[in-house]
């Protein structure tokens, strides 16, 4: 197979005078089982080959689960099959078609470099409150916290949330609810959750706006997007937990749970 | 209450409960305008009867008109909240997104995308509705205060003003069939097992509003209606322009 590649080149997204622009490359010979990412290896080969500077993106596993790589191919985040970039076979695409690869669109995730974005933003909406304050001990009686099926299963739905960021990268408002409501919903089901249920939904939304992400409209296209497929319910499951924390919480944040 | 107003998702709450107070508001305008459906009536409209009865209600406890006047103010404080927190929002979501690198379109809906639209062409429809049937000031037709009967019938006589109408609910129809479900969502009283009960809800709710609302102006139109017996209004139909 041969692909004409439209990729995005930003040498410094950091400097305002670098703007980018897509540059074109010719690749031929491509084995039809070649994930994008090999492609893109490969044509980095030659481009060291040739002494020209190398297309800079994100990676890591490559199976699908770390959610490092983070395309927009074709307009679409980690492109047309609703998987993750990495799993994006070119057995998808027509033999012969230009495929566009861009960075995550998103002002709360600034270019580095190419096709490599800042997803820091991510981490401290984590570190806002996507974390239980467990102290270690002796590993607890199982039946001593029980938890029903159906609270697993939607937690576990929730907690399959890797991070990638393509919901943001998707969502016209650059808004980072599905993410959120991943971790939310997934630690405020949990019984390990509960100590820190309204501080967590309270400091999680709070960095969300601090870190200049969109609101919801309820468009839907995040979880159009998502590899691991949550459903938009976490959004409904965050903008219940927040009104709910918002009109009962009464004192400052409680910080004897983490200093203890 | 200042932080909640100040979060995207508080005021986006905000917008989602006035837009909650708007709907109920239309749900019992739809009502009220389908007594309009039992015609010209043997000595009073029944429109007239309720248009009356509406500004009579409470009396001699409350002033004359003061149910209407509370409806008025609250329906004024929804609106102005409603545009000023989506206003807002807008802007925060469009500072979120690099301008030149608009958001690919892989399922969003057209009411959805058009929210903005249509809320802009419906504030600009609601100037001409209040103009044309509260003020009384739109004088293409003949308009009498009082008479709200004869007042509906000669304006609905005419093509443009169905039209217009007509264009006005499709409007309607279209900002509540994503607003009305969205304000379950935005508000967090959806959950995953009644989520296709609330959306297919919110769609038949908007489609029995917008055929209740359609349905004055169309049997006027084809004058299923009796023309209004009231002699003053007749006079000033053959006579001079009012």
């Amino acid at each position: 197979m041969k692909f004409t590649l439209e990729i995005w080149r930003q040498f410094d997204g950091s400097d305002e005078n670098d703007k980018g622009r897509f540059e074109t490359f010719q690749v031929e010979d491509i084995d039809p089982d070649a994930s994008l990412l090999e492609v893109l290896d490969q044509l980095n080969e030659r481009l060291s080959r040739e002494k020209q500077r190398n297309i800079a993106f994100d990676s890591d596993c490559r199976e699908g689960i770390c959610g490092a790589c983070s395309l927009v191919i074709d307009g679409t985040p980690h492109g047309p099959q609703q998987v993750t970039s990495c799993q994006t076979y070119m057995r998808d695409f027509i033999d012969g078609q230009t495929i566009t690869i861009e960075p995550y669109r998103a002002n709360t995730f600034p270019v580095i470099r190419d096709l490599a974005v800042d997803r820091g933003a991510l981490d401290r909406v984590i570190q806002a409150g996507g974390y239980i304050s467990t102290t270690t001990g002796p590993q607890p009686d199982p039946n001593a916290m029980p938890v029903s099926p159906e609270v697993q299963e939607q937690a576990m739905d929730a907690a399959i949330c890797i991070g990638c960021g393509a919901c943001v990268a998707a969502c016209p408002n650059g808004a980072a609810m599905l993410f959120t409501g991943a971790k939310v919903t997934h630690l405020n089901v949990l019984p390990q959750g509960q100590p820190e249920r309204q501080d967590r939904v309270i400091g999680m939304v709070e960095q969300m706006d601090a870190e200049g992400f969109g609101g919801c409209t309820n468009y839907g296209e995040c979880s159009r997007v998502c590899p691991q497929e949550i459903s938009i319910d976490v959004i409904g499951m965050l903008n219940r937990e927040y009104r709910k924390a918002k009109l009962t919480k009464k004192s400052k944040p409680d910080k004897a749970m983490t200093t203890q | 209450m200042i932080e909640y107003w100040r979060s995207t998702i508080g005021k986006k709450q905000v917008v989602a409960i006035t837009g909650a107070i708007l709907v109920g508001y239309l749900i019992l305008h739809m009502l009220g305008n389908l007594n309009s459906a039992f015609g010209p009536g043997a000595d009073e409209a029944r429109v007239d009867w309720y248009a009356h009865w509406l500004r009579d209600f409470g009396e001699p406890l409350l002033p004359h008109g003061f149910v209407v006047w509370v409806v008025r103010v609250v329906l004024l404080g929804a609106i102005i909240t409603h545009i000023t927190g989506i206003v807002q929002l807008v802007k925060r979501n469009r500072e979120a997104r690099p301008a030149n690198f608009p958001a690919r379109r892989i399922g969003r809906s057209v009411e959805s995308i058009a929210m903005l639209g249509t809320g802009t062409l419906l504030i600009a429809f609601i100037v001409f509705h209040i103009l044309q049937f509260t003020t009384l000031s739109i004088h293409v037709t003949p308009v009498e205060p009082e008479e709200v009967y004869a007042n509906l019938y000669y304006a609905f006589q005419e093509w443009y003003f169905l039209a217009i109408y007509l264009a006005a609910l499709i409007l309607i129809g279209m900002h509540l069939r994503h607003g009305v479900w969205s304000m379950f969502q935005t508000l967090g009283l959806d959950n995953p097992n009644r989520n296709a009960k609330l959306r297919h809800g919110s769609t038949a709710l908007v489609v029995v509003l917008v055929a209740g609302f359609a349905a004055v102006p169309v049997l006027f139109f084809t004058d299923v209606l009796d023309p209004p017996k009231t002699t003053a209004v007749i006079t000033a139909l053959s006579g001079v322009p009012v």
